[in-house]
């Protein structure tokens, strides 16, 4: 087809760029909307993302990870006696009141694990190591809350609830939804610093041995241990991730958003094709009185719409990455995972040629005969 | 000679909101291959409606349009398309050629409607250019032609695609008379020298020298009176042949019919 879409496209330089405005704003609205979504979502299971086990063991009526009660840390003994299990460990994440130096008060979700197995420990370590917190009162905190916890050196000890912490490491980028810093700590200092019982524990972490079905070993287990709940790990992310996102209303107002930009983009690029349209509505005319079907016109205006979602899609994409690049350094954490980049290059190019569509619908309707007229 | 199109008794009503405008009441006219039929009467009087119908951008509101023998007003909105693209030729008063493209890719855009394309379109376009003395704006924007120039380039345009009938609405209508009667001898040897039908609607008296017959119109009908001055002076002693096929509604062009320059 000689490239009659591309130079009527390209001809109004002026509206080009409205079309191309609009697409931009539709693509970097979405991308970092949905962008943020997932990473509120990462952020709110980041815990049991990287905890390394393959099941957790709460409280009956855990609504989510943040909240949960204690139970006897006896049933430790039942879990590692089950068979398929090749490692459990007691785990805390509770609320503690962590103290500043200019004696002012800060919550903190205080995370205790234990130092010698592998599970449920810090990552992104940056400053020390995780070994390091077996040192008496150590913790570790995330750089990002340093400040606000009064944190400037590695070696300032605070008080969580009266009790010292010694500040032994940082790590780096990770945040947590509710904006309370984590405090990394061994179990038993935890249990102090939540005013936990000494015999109770809040979950307990289970690593199935190679070769066992994780479903079938959460079944032994909620057999044999009674009055707790047995997740799988990915069972328990969705869980967390599933009440901040919806129960909370957080995530159902990013999707919002990202549906607004969506239906912005919609709107502007179907007027500025469909003025586009209008201004060539003589050629189209001529076209089938040339003889050209339905079919070959909208080649024509789909082509126009598919040549705008592409650029459109590649300077929002720049825009977005830039965006995401930004936020790093600030409050928000957004995720770009390239299956985003693909699937918002499919939505871009279905949002041009639905806008298309109100062209399309027009032409369809033109009389061919106009082509008569003055 | 073949008859390439015929229209039977075609009446067209345009409805406009209430009112109901009767542009055709009954109009019978067949085009042979290798004549030119002119179209003349006064503006207003159907001439475009009944171009239209016979080239198949208009449905009748009653009668039939043959094409090549064929019964086309009851073929569906799907099937009309390939009707033109096989028969038809349009020219028109204001070119219609795309802006945006050159006048080689004009013809390369009619060529790719008929599956025509790339290497072979473009040799064949550049032979079109050729038989209308345009060989050197290939690549020249219709902007930067003059009036008689895109006219030409239309009339290749419209012969990509190998139409047997060429449907032509004013073709001079916004040419100087140079320019006009360039395009009109072109028209015409489309007929004489290539056996195609041509129709062409004019308001133009130095057209009528090309014209083997005119049909002339008023009130949409085909009127049975010469339209050319002197007409009481028409001896009908030269009505030709041919019209006995469409009996009283279609005269030949006067021999002494004045020469395109003096209208
Ligand atoms: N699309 C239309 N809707 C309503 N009336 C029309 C339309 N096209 C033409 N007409 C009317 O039909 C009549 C014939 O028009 P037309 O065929 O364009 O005449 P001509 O080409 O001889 O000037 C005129 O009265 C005109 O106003
Ligand atoms: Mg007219």
């Amino acid at each position: 087809m000689p490239p009659l879409a591309q130079r009527n496209l390209f001809r109004d330089k002026v509206r080009l760029t409205v079309t191309l405005t609009g697409i931009v704003f539709a693509v970097v609205l979405i991308t970092v909307q949905i962008g943020m979504f997932i990473g509120f979502a990462s952020t709110t299971s980041g815990l049991i993302d990287h905890s390394g086990v393959d099941i957790w063991i709460g409280a009956k009526h855990v609504p989510y990870i943040d909240q949960a009660s204690p139970f006897s840390e006896r049933k430790l003994y039942q879990v590692l006696a089950t068979p398929g299990v090749e490692d459990a460990q007691k785990y805390i994440l509770g609320w503690g009141d962590w103290q500043r130096p200019d004696g002012g008060h800060e919550g903190t979700q205080v995370v205790g694990f234990n130092p010698d197995s592998k599970y449920g420990a810090p990552w992104n370590v940056v400053v020390g190591r995780v070994e390091d917190l077996k040192q008496p009162d150590a913790v570790m905190i995330d750089q990002f809350y340093a400040p606000r916890l009064g944190v400037t050196q590695v070696g300032q000890t605070f008080e969580i609830y009266g009790r010292r912490a010694h500040v032994v490491g940082f790590t780096k980028g990770i945040r947590t939804f509710t904006t309370m810093p984590y405090v990394f700590t061994t179990f038993k200092n935890a249990q102090g610093y939540v005013r936990l019982k000494a015999d109770q524990t809040i979950y307990i972490l289970v690593k199935a041995k190679p070769g066992v079905n994780v479903q079938k070993l959460q079944h032994d287990l909620e057999q044999r241990v009674r009055g707790v709940d047995v997740y799988t790990t990915p069972e328990f992310r969705d869980k967390t991730r599933f009440y901040w996102m919806f129960s909370t209303g957080a995530g159902i107002a990013v999707l919002l958003a990202a549906l607004l930009g969506l239906v912005v983009g919609v709107v502007v690029v179907a007027q500025t094709i469909y003025a586009t349209t209008m201004d060539h509505l003589r050629e189209y005319g001529t076209l089938k009185a040339m003889g050209a079907s339905n079919g070959y016109i909208y080649r024509v205006i789909i082509k126009q719409a598919v040549i705008s979602a592409l650029l459109g899609y590649l300077a929002g994409m720049a825009v977005s990455v830039f965006v995401v690049h930004a936020s790093k350094t600030g409050g928000a954490s957004i995720i770009l995972p390239w299956p985003m980049g693909v699937g918002m290059l499919g939505l871009t190019l279905l949002m041009c040629v639905v806008a298309a569509i109100v062209s399309i619908n027009k032409v369809t309707r033109i009389d061919p005969a106009m082509v008569f007229k003055g | 000679m073949d008859t390439a199109i015929a229209v039977r008794e075609v009446t067209k009503t345009y409805e406009s909101g209430e009112a109901a405008v009767p542009a055709l009441r009954g109009v019978d006219l067949e085009v042979s291959s290798g004549e030119v039929v002119l179209l003349m009467g006064p503006s207003g009087s159907g001439k475009t409606t009944l171009l239209s119908i016979m080239g198949c951008i208009l449905r009748p509101t009653s009668g039939d349009v043959r094409i090549g023998g064929r019964e086309v007003t009851r073929l569906s909105e799907k099937e009309l398309p390939r009707v033109r693209l096989d028969h038809i030729g349009f020219i028109f008063q204001g070119f219609n050629l795309f802006p945006t493209l050159t006048a080689g890719e004009n013809i390369e855009l009619a060529l790719d409607l008929k599956g025509v394309r790339g290497k072979v379109a473009q040799r064949r376009a550049g032979q079109l250019l050729e038989q209308v003395d345009l060989s050197a704006k290939y690549n020249t924007f219709p902007s930067d032609l003059s009036g008689g120039q895109k006219q030409r380039v239309a009339i290749a345009r419209a012969l990509a695609g190998e139409p047997d009938i060429i449907l032509a609405d004013e073709p001079t209508g916004a040419l100087d008379s140079h320019a006009g009667r360039a395009v009109i001898e072109m028209l015409y040897n489309l007929a004489h020298q290539e056996g195609r039908a041509v129709a062409i609607v004019t308001h133009d008296n130095r057209t009528l020298e090309f014209g083997d017959r005119i049909a002339h119109i008023e009130d949409g009908r085909i009127q049975e009176k010469n339209a050319v001055p002197g007409a009481d002076t028409f001896p009908s002693a030269v009505t030709d042949q041919r019209n006995a096929a469409v009996p009283g509604t279609v005269f030949p062009v006067p021999a002494w019919s004045q020469s395109f320059a003096q209208g």
